[in-house]
């Protein structure tokens, strides 16, 4: 960074942002997802972690990352639909439900994860972005993962699907009036169980991110809390996808900035960046809620609306 | 029976027992079979974990200490939850309190041991009850919704904390793990009765039993439960919402920031991430697993404590890891949670009597 100076900064956390920001962006459209349907899966989390390690379990056995990113998605369908079945269950609370995943989640990760904090697993491959450039730490930067790309295609895929398709219709229909789902025939509980299974398939695929590429390896602390704040996420997305991506991106670039400064020495303030992208959303919340009406832009059936 | 409501009471009651225990029932044959197919033998896994949880004085010791700070957390949602609010923000509550009561502390390092401890609970409560507080505040003024701002608020809490360890309240003699300058071994609290019982769960019962008492037998109490059943008939009846909500958020803030404090003066002896050890998430789930009654939280933390204590008993004599616990915990939340929907069904296998739809999802069986 040295030879960089100060203009080592902006280029860490360019590179720091597309890496940070990859699982962020794959829980927040899993959470748009299952939020858009009228439930909400504080669940992420443990979601996150069995997808890391799972993914990265199946990488090992298999000797092929994207086997082992398959095996993430697996593995997060099947909490995301054990999320989704317990809460069709009437009285069901799914902010409870959704805590009790994240430990249930996390617990197993942790539990069968155990053999394989010490082998390497094969990585996800590297798109060289850079290669243009002479200047190494641009090179170094600009190192994309292909889920990173994946990520983009889907948020736009998922905006243009949620306003055009026939899936996208009756999605946006349950989440934002049970009655009205039930009237034109839909199960709003089998809708919402489909969307919780689909967005905890995606936050696998963050977790499979995490140990497969970045930092890429599987230990107990590999997640710090990217699946839990998938919720504010999609609160300061306004719960759009494309939004998803801004809010991905900026709450990577406020990881990244810690680390970034770090290279040029300033070394305090590094939990207060962290934190900016929590005060903001508290700030956005503050300032657009109000005692008589729902937030612009929230499913009508979201139980943190009620 | 004569009168119908007194067949109904009865039958809530016998539900309250038999539901959860049907529930943990189906949630010990399940993990049961998890640990046949791994080729454990289940019995073997179960009596392990009674022997490591709650067979010793020393095993019931520990999970007499983790079981503390449970109730207190547990304590934290379920205040808020019979006036109707869903806060999930206790860990927050519990490290700054923890970190409020380490340099109370460190600052009274010269006065009497009694004053020292009196200070630092005292100022755990309030740091923990101001911070609770504000979720209330944000939501009965600007409509926020108090179950993500306390969310938000925990993650704010936990970077301020983070911050203010490492950086400006860091002992320099603190090389390996950064902390607070020690309170000192002579304020610390210590282990009482022939059991050497740990301090936090005097308090956890005691902060249980008060909460149970306002909640059933004060006014307060009552104004509180008719604002969380039904907001409108509170309104109706002239009841101002908003001192009782940010009551409750205060007193139930209280109980987590004591939770913080009692960590810090009873076993870590200076605020550090030791703090931040999940209790505040657990907390929740014994609060729904205790139905949001103050007097249950106690059983089902003590239920859960000894779970997680039994850990070092499972991973030296089955070779199990020390997440067994974790997984163990996590299929009884699930399945206790989802026997949610079983209540009133009993009923009316029994006798066909109808039980009224209830009100609100966290309507209190207090």
């Amino acid at each position: 960074m040295s030879a960089l100076g100060w203009w080592g900064v902006p280029i860490a956390i360019l590179g720091g942002v597309l890496r940070v920001s990859t699982p962020f962006l794959f829980v927040s459209l899993g959470e748009c997802l299952t939020e858009r349907s009228g439930r909400i899966n504080l669940g992420q989390e443990g979601i996150l972690v069995m997808g890391a390690m799972s993914g990265y379990a199946a990488s090992f056995a298999f000797g092929n990352a994207f086997v082992g990113v398959l095996v993430a998605a697996t593995s997060g369908i099947l909490l995301g639909a054990l999320h989704g079945t317990i809460c069709s269950l009437p009285r069901v609370n799914d902010i409870a439900v959704g805590i009790a995943l994240m430990l249930f989640g996390t617990g197993l990760a942790f539990f069968l994860g155990k053999p394989y904090v010490q082998p390497q697993a094969p990585m996800l491959p590297d798109l060289a972005f850079g290669a243009w450039s002479s200047i190494p730490q641009l090179r170094a930067a600009l190192m994309v993962s292909p889920l990173f790309l994946i990520g983009i295609a889907l948020t736009f895929f998922m905006s243009w699907a949620f306003a055009n398709t026939r899936f996208g219709l009756i999605v946006r229909m349950v989440g934002d009036s049970s009655e009205a789902a039930r009237a034109m025939g839909y199960n709003p509980n089998r809708v919402r169980t489909v969307c919780t299974a689909l967005g905890g398939g995606l936050s696998g695929i963050g977790g499979s991110f995490l140990s497969l590429y970045y930092p890429g390896s599987w230990s107990e602390g590999l997640s710090s809390g990217q699946g839990l704040i998938a919720v504010a996420l999609v609160i300061f997305a306004r719960w759009k996808p494309r939004n998803c991506l801004i809010a991905a991106l900026l709450f990577g670039g406020a990881g990244a900035l810690g680390p970034a400064l770090q290279s040029v020495g300033i070394t305090s303030g590094y939990y207060l960046f962290n934190a900016v992208p929590y005060v903001l959303t508290l700030l956005i919340l503050v300032s657009t809620s109000s005692r008589t009406r729902a937030l612009a832009g929230a499913p009508g059936e979201l139980s943190i609306q009620r | 029976m004569a009168n119908p409501d007194a067949a109904l009471r009865w039958q809530d009651r016998i539900e309250a027992v038999l539901v959860p225990a049907f529930a943990l029932v189906v949630s010990l044959v399940i993990f049961g079979a998890f640990m046949a197919v791994l080729g454990k033998n289940p019995l073997d896994v179960y009596l392990f974990i009674y022997k490591g949880g709650f067979g010793s004085s020393f095993a019931l010791r520990d999970a007499l200490a983790r079981a503390a700070p449970l109730i207190l957390c547990a304590l934290c949602v379920a205040l808020p939850a019979n006036a109707g609010l869903m806060i999930i923000g206790g860990e927050g509550a519990l490290v700054l309190g923890g970190l409020a009561a380490a340099m109370a502390g460190h600052g009274l390092v010269l006065a009497p041991a009694l004053v020292a401890q009196a200070a630092m609970l005292a100022i755990g409560m309030i740091v923990g009850g101001a911070w609770i507080m504000l979720a209330g505040a944000l939501r009965q003024w600007r409509g926020v919704n108090e179950t993500i701002s306390s969310l938000l608020l925990t993650y704010i809490a936990l970077a301020l904390f983070n911050q203010l360890v490492e950086g400006l309240l860091r002992d320099p003699e603190s090389l390996n793990k950064p902390s607070t300058p020690p309170v000192g071994d002579a304020h610390m609290l210590h282990a009482f009765g022939t059991l050497e019982l740990h301090p936090g769960l005097a308090f956890g019962v005691m902060f249980a039993l008060i909460a149970f008492i306002l909640m059933r037998y004060t006014t307060i109490g009552f104004a509180l439960r008719v604002v969380g059943g039904n907001p409108r008939a509170a309104l109706l009846a002239g009841l101002s919402t908003t001192p009782l909500i940010l009551f409750a958020c205060g007193m139930g803030g209280a109980a987590a920031g004591l939770a913080g404090a009692i960590e810090v003066a009873a076993v870590h002896g200076s605020a550090n991430a030791s703090l931040n050890a999940g209790y505040g998430y657990t907390g929740i789930l014994v609060s729904f697993l205790a139905r949001h009654n103050a007097l249950a939280i106690v059983p089902v933390a003590v239920l859960m404590g000894g779970i997680s204590a039994s850990g070092g008993m499972l991973q030296r004599r089955m070779d199990l890891p020390d997440a067994t616990v974790l997984v163990l915990q996590g299929v009884v939340f699930l399945a206790v949670l989802a026997s949610e929907s079983l209540y009133g069904r009993f009923g009316k296998l029994w006798r066909g009597v109808r039980r009224a739809p209830s009100v609100a999802v966290n309507e209190a069986t207090a």
